[in-house]
């Protein structure tokens, strides 16, 4: 089994996260983390190949500026095999059918079973990479994964849906993107985090994939910021550490508020 | 100029609410615009005279395709449904409300047609003779206003952006057309499909409910929910990560994919607040959270925040509320 896994470097949450007034872009020059969703579609990877298919390799695909090394490293030590990192500094800038086309380029030059990706990316929030993938990969997707089978080569997965749960099955090769409740992703031990470094990174540019610059990135958007605005907010949010009275005080805020009679 | 179509996803038998909202907030685009908007219809056994209603809230015309493999749930045939009405109606813009099927419908749309796509929409706007949305970011902080530069463009609403209203009782022509079904999007299928059971109080009706999630632990941290809900004469609600976890019913679930909920107060314990949860309960009166993680998104939306262990504040909470009478 080749399992490859789209992971995403975001933001770390602890980071104050800001939009830049002139590019419209995230600033990503801080703290930056693996997207914390991508941790589950790993282990879900590892699972498989502690159970069913021992024999699995798992490939780590990212794109991301070279800084992103540490990220790799991260989804690496979790239990990846060897890594794909896409860096090209015409690669930023991607709008989400850029970054589908860089991802999709990597995943076709070689014969994956089974791709899979996290729910959604922690800074962006979206939901939407594994059916863009998908398509341009011409292969069958299923998102929002709460359980995954492997069997004769086709993947049976059980997901939420409004009505209830589904249980839906397809032909590998298969586009799945994994649900935060399938797992509890185990962190790393340290000689996994020591061991990450010395597996198989290979950093790739947009046109060792055969992509054209112009169709990704800044040039090749098919979307546009052409500003920024607030929002209406909800009004002032009193927060506060707990020192033992925080009960208190929200119940007099309640009473205050007349929430609570 | 070419129209705007708008995937109008069926549930149950009927038009879902937050299609029809989108519907017509997609009519009052076009008016602005001057193009007329279309409604994409998709499913199986479909009635058209029922579909022809949706003429009443801003639809010139519905298109339907009618066909087994789009009874299923599985967004890839809806895909071709869709191309197929784009060879033939030549839309300028397409959009849906987020659900679990239209936003992969939509992807894979955008993917195929080479068309941009924006998700999380909130707002629809017509500037300059083109339509621009506002999408929002960072924790609802900022709204990009973003616009398209491929010939079509896509948007993905959020869930509930929307409301809809009762329309104007208006019907519009129904035509129906045949998808071409592309191998891949047939080489998937729904296999079993388990319907959410009701049990327990309308969490939609109550003016109080407390909220757990991931951040109590186990399963049996519920109890203390319980306690303090009951103290507020509420219900219990609760995340999909710990519903699908088996920790609590479905019919207790707040967000995208279960309840819309707008109770007084909505206390969330242990929630970090991601965007699925926060559609389905942004409109409640006072909201309060608890959690242990100060950066948790739930912070930046809810009036009173306390870091903190939930297990020291709820059973504190929960006497004091008790000793209130």
């Amino acid at each position: 089994m080749r399992i490859a896994i789209c992971v995403k470097e975001v933001p770390d949450p602890t980071a104050v996260k800001r939009i830049d007034d002139g590019s419209h872009r995230l600033v990503r020059s801080g703290e930056n983390t693996l997207n914390p969703y991508d941790r589950h579609a790993i282990e879900a990877a590892v699972q498989i190949k502690e159970g069913p298919a021992p024999d699995t390799e798992i490939t780590i695909v990212t794109m991301a500026p070279e800084s992103a090394g540490r990220s790799v490293d991260r989804a690496l030590a979790q239990g990846g095999d060897r890594s794909v990192h896409i860096a090209d500094e015409a690669a930023a800038g991607s709008d989400l059918l850029g970054t589908a086309r860089i991802l999709a380029a990597a995943l076709k030059r070689e014969l994956f079973d089974l791709i899979l990706l996290g729910q959604q990316a922690a800074d962006s929030e979206c939901y939407v990479m594994a059916g863009l993938v998908a398509e341009l990969l011409e292969v069958p997707c299923i998102t929002q994964a709460a359980s995954i089978e492997l069997a004769d080569g086709s993947v049976t997965v059980k997901r939420q849906v409004e009505t209830g749960y589904d249980t839906v099955k397809a032909q590998l090769p298969c586009v799945v993107s994994v649900s935060d409740a399938i797992n509890d992703p185990r962190y790393p031990p340290l000689p996994a985090i020591m061991g990450a470094k010395r597996k198989p990174h290979e950093v790739v540019t947009l046109a060792e994939l055969g992509i054209d610059a112009s169709t990704v990135g800044a040039a090749g958007a098919a979307t546009s910021v052409g500003g920024l605005s607030k929002p209406a907010g909800r009004g002032d949010t009193i927060v506060l550490e707990d020192d033992g009275t925080a009960a208190e005080q929200l119940l007099a805020f309640l009473v205050e508020k007349k929430v609570v009679a | 100029m070419a129209g705007i179509a708008v995937l109008c996803e069926v549930q149950g038998g009927d038009v879902s609410r937050g299609s029809i909202g989108v519907l017509e907030e997609a009519g009052r685009s076009g008016a602005a615009l001057g193009v007329p908007v279309e409604a994409i219809v998709c499913g199986s056994g479909l009635d058209d005279a029922k579909l022809a209603a949706l003429g009443g809230f801003g639809a010139s015309t519905v298109r339907v395709a009618d066909d087994a493999l789009l009874a299923s749930g599985i967004a890839q045939p809806v895909v071709d449904a869709c191309a197929t009405a784009q060879e033939a109606g030549g839309y300028r813009y397409w959009m849906a409300a987020a659900s679990i099927m239209t936003a992969d419908a939509m992807a894979g749309l955008a993917a195929r047609l080479g068309a941009g796509i924006v998700i999380d929409a909130v707002e629809l706007h017509a500037e300059g003779g083109a339509l621009v949305t506002r999408r929002s970011g960072l924790g609802d902080s900022v709204l990009a206003h973003c616009g398209f530069v491929s010939a079509v463009g896509v948007v993905v609403t959020r869930a509930n952006a929307f409301a809809a209203t009762d329309g104007n009782g208006g019907t519009a022509p129904v035509e129906r057309f045949a998808p071409s079904f592309r191998a891949w999007s047939q080489a998937v299928a729904l296999v079993g499909h388990e319907d959410a059971v009701e049990t327990g109080p309308d969490i939609s009706a109550a003016d109080v409910l407390v909220a757990g999630g991931r951040g109590l632990g186990e399963a049996s941290g519920f109890g203390q929910i319980e306690e303090l809900a009951t103290a507020f004469g509420g219900a219990v609600a609760a995340t999909r990560a710990v519903v699908d976890a088996g920790w609590y019913p479905y019919s207790a679930q707040v967000g995208q994919t279960g309840k819309t909920v707008t109770p007084n107060l909505y206390v969330a314990c242990g929630i970090s607040g991601a965007i699925q949860h926060k559609v389905g309960m942004q409109g409640s009166g006072t909201i309060v959270a608890i959690n242990k993680d100060k950066n948790a998104p739930i912070f930046d939306y809810a009036d009173f925040g306390i870091v903190g262990d939930l297990n020291a504040v709820v059973p504190q909470l929960t006497a004091l509320v008790k000793a209130r009478g």
